[in-house]
């Protein structure tokens, strides 16, 4: 099902669920609910514009695994509520209010937008609210924002980055070039690159931030030839990242300059579109469909059968930890989401097979432990195509949660 | 790094734009001066363009076959908008031709949502034109000196159609004085029409053109609108030759913005507008204000 139907399909079910309960109304609604009606959970997502198949897959990933529940854990029904937040800040923080206040739902995920989870932060924390973040990697919320409320299932922007540095410049060059989408996700990518890359003797020889949603890199371009740098190390994701890597290769720089990148630029989302432009391209990140654990496995082979051919990625394996998150604190506290301290203390504890590896929350920041960061490579196997084949890897890779205190 | 090869780089990086900028912009600038409507959806006659040119290279995998077949697609499809939605609207505020055009760019992105999903797509450049060539000490992609040669083809080939023709007499006529035009037993409507039609088949070449070095999704359109009408606004609304020049500047300005001026690149073609429309605010080759 596309995603306009699939919307216009749960808001007649939403409706159409509003209308039979108003037709029963009576003493025994209340008691149905006071045994458990269902679990609400709130998803303020991108499902327009560029960053709309981000969105898609968490929350594609997060509905095979509620499927695989029936919809049902610890006697009660999941119900998940979904929110466009259109990649604007204006409308994440309004779709979260309506979200908290209006839906009252249990447990909010999302954003994938680092500003919206900034500007959200304040109303979660102030109202109490379980946000479980299923992708923006905004640092600060692992750091001096953290919150006792707020866990963070994907990644926070250091964690791909940071290892790439040190392994840039011990096994490629010593010489690169930056560049990132000027907002803070960009900056912090850049940053968190050069904590390991300038203590192994790295050099970055310039650094260029467009504005997100560029459609021609071609004056970056020809600066980063200039610059004689033997890598560049950029961050890019969704159509960006397509426009960059196709104009990277148009001119010729592939041959000469390595591309290096936290994974986002060379995900399942934007390869096809990318096509064998992005052949050779090395990026660090927590997950590729390629790893051999059985939970992995397993999941590729759900997804894929479920989405028509879709590959899973690492969107997508942020959204089945942040459910299977769900699911398990659910069960651990047996469905009762009243006694929210018993909840957070909870989703803190669980652990379990991720198909990134070992899932668990960095007790100091609630951000997750990534079990790995894999180096990898784009590389065209045979009857796969174009994917990322891990070729190295740094384990255990946590936040440093500088300036965060918790319970805050 | 050594300055002239810079200099020559950017310089050929600002043409391409500046090419792309023009195939976006002119067929938005000739539905303005001839139908006084500023057509919000011509972004989605650029993002239709690109989708119908994927179609097209999906069935027969040619590149020339699709960028024939989208200008025709989207001319059809515009001429279906001017006919059925819009000329009911001539005699209403131009806000309400305004408002009809914005609601259409939701309209097409739904549509194509519906039928094609959310995915990035990608266009393909020719084989002739998919490789690089050495200019100099430059590396150049030659597609997007494919780019630059069309785009000056097509505003040749628009100047002759426009100066040289019976028809361009009578679209220039229109742009003139409409009612004055009818009343020498032209059917106005029916070139309203054709001229929308044209219009919008130049915005689904421009997706199909844009498409090997950018990439196709739902919303592209709305992001190359603000650009196309900062040509239109800068080169004279209505004025091809504007359209032509308009987009030249913009494409220097921008490019050398982002590679001298990093820190305010994204400002740079919103001040060439100012400065152009507190000069002239007819803008560089438009009619003067009455």
């Amino acid at each position: 099902m596309t995603q306009q139907t699939r919307r216009a399909f749960l808001r007649a079910a939403v409706i159409g669920g509003g209308a039979a309960v108003g037709v029963t109304s009576g003493p025994w609604v209340l008691r149905a609910r006071a045994q458990g009606g269902p679990v609400k959970i709130g998803l303020v997502l991108p499902y327009s514009g560029v960053y709309a198949e981000l969105g898609n897959s968490i929350t594609q990933a997060m509905e095979l695994v509620f499927a695989r529940e029936n919809w049902t854990v610890a006697g009660r029904k999941i119900e998940i509520i979904k929110e466009d937040d259109e990649m604007a800040v204006p409308t994440g923080v309004r779709k979260t209010e309506k979200l908290i206040d209006s839906d009252k739902v249990d447990i909010l995920t999302g954003p994938v937008h680092s500003g919206i989870l900034m500007a959200m932060r304040d109303k979660v924390h102030n109202s109490k609210t379980i946000l479980i973040v299923s992708n923006a990697g905004a640092d600060a919320i692992s750091r001096t924002r953290c919150s006792k409320w707020i866990f963070r299932t994907s990644f926070s922007n250091w964690q791909p980055c940071q290892p790439m540095g040190g392994w840039v410049a011990k096994n490629l060059t010593k010489e690169v070039f930056q560049i990132a989408p000027n907002y803070q996700a960009g900056k912090d990518d850049m940053e968190a690159f050069r904590e390991t890359f300038h203590p192994a003797g790295g050099k970055v020889l310039g650094e260029e931030y467009p504005k997100l949603g560029e459609t021609d890199y071609a004056p970056y371009l020809t600066k980063i030839k200039q610059s004689g740098a033997k890598a560049v190390f950029a961050f890019f994701s969704g159509t960006d990242a397509v426009n960059f890597v196709k104009q990277y290769d148009d001119f010729g720089l592939k041959a000469s300059i390595k591309l290096t990148a936290p994974g986002f630029l060379t995900e399942p989302d934007v390869l096809p579109a990318q096509g064998k432009t992005a052949l050779g391209i090395i990026t660090g990140h927590f997950y590729t469909p390629q790893l051999d654990n059985p939970v992995n496995q397993r999941f590729v082979k759900e997804f894929v059968e479920k989405y028509k051919g879709k590959m899973p990625d690492g969107f997508a394996c942020q959204g089945y930890d942040t459910a299977e998150v769900i699911v398990r604190a659910l069960k651990a506290v047996n469905g009762n989401t009243q006694d929210k301290d018993k909840l957070v203390a909870a989703i803190a504890a669980t652990e379990f097979d991720s198909p990134r590896g070992r899932f668990r929350f960095d007790p100091k920041t609630q951000n997750v432990i990534q079990p790995f960061i894999y180096i990898r490579e784009v590389r065209e196997l045979p009857g796969i195509g174009l994917t990322n084949v891990p070729i190295d890897k740094v384990a255990d890779v946590r936040d440093p949660g500088t300036g965060c205190t918790l319970p805050a | 790094m050594s300055f002239l090869p810079d200099l020559l780089g950017q310089a050929l990086n600002g043409l391409a734009y500046g090419a792309l900028l023009f195939l976006l912009s002119v067929g938005l600038t000739l539905i303005f001066g001839m139908l006084d409507i500023v057509n919000l959806a011509h972004g989605s006659f650029y993002m239709l363009g690109a989708y119908a040119g994927l179609a097209t290279l999906a069935v027969t995998g040619n590149f020339w076959l699709a960028a024939l077949a989208a200008p025709i697609a989207v001319g059809l499809i515009g001429a279906l908008v001017e006919r059925g939605l819009l000329r009911p609207l001539y005699r209403r505020s131009p806000l309400d031709q305004v408002l009809l055009t914005f609601g259409l760019i939701y309209l097409f992105e739904d549509l194509i949502k519906w039928g094609w999903g959310g995915r990035i797509r990608s266009i393909s450049p020719p084989p002739v034109f998919s490789g690089r060539v050495q200019l100099g000490g430059l590396t150049f992609p030659t597609y997007r000196l494919f780019v630059i040669g069309f785009g000056l083809l097509v505003a040749l080939l628009l100047w002759l159609l426009i100066e040289r023709t019976r028809l361009g007499a009578v679209i220039r006529a229109g742009v003139y004085d409409a009612e004055m035009t009818e009343a020498l037993g032209i059917d106005v409507g029916r070139v309203f029409t054709l001229v929308f039609g044209f219009g919008a088949a130049l915005g689904g070449l421009s997706g199909v053109i844009a498409g090997p070095i950018q990439s196709a999704y739902p919303s592209m359109g709305v992001s190359v609108l603000i650009p196309a009408l900062v040509v239109v606004v800068v080169g004279g609304l209505g004025s091809l030759k504007g359209s032509l020049v308009g987009s030249l500047i913009i494409g220097q300005a921008e490019t050398f913005g982002k590679a001298w001026l990093p820190g305010v690149s994204m400002l740079i073609i919103y001040a060439v507008m100012a400065i152009v429309v507190l000069a002239r605010p007819q803008g560089l080759f438009g009619r003067p204000l009455r």
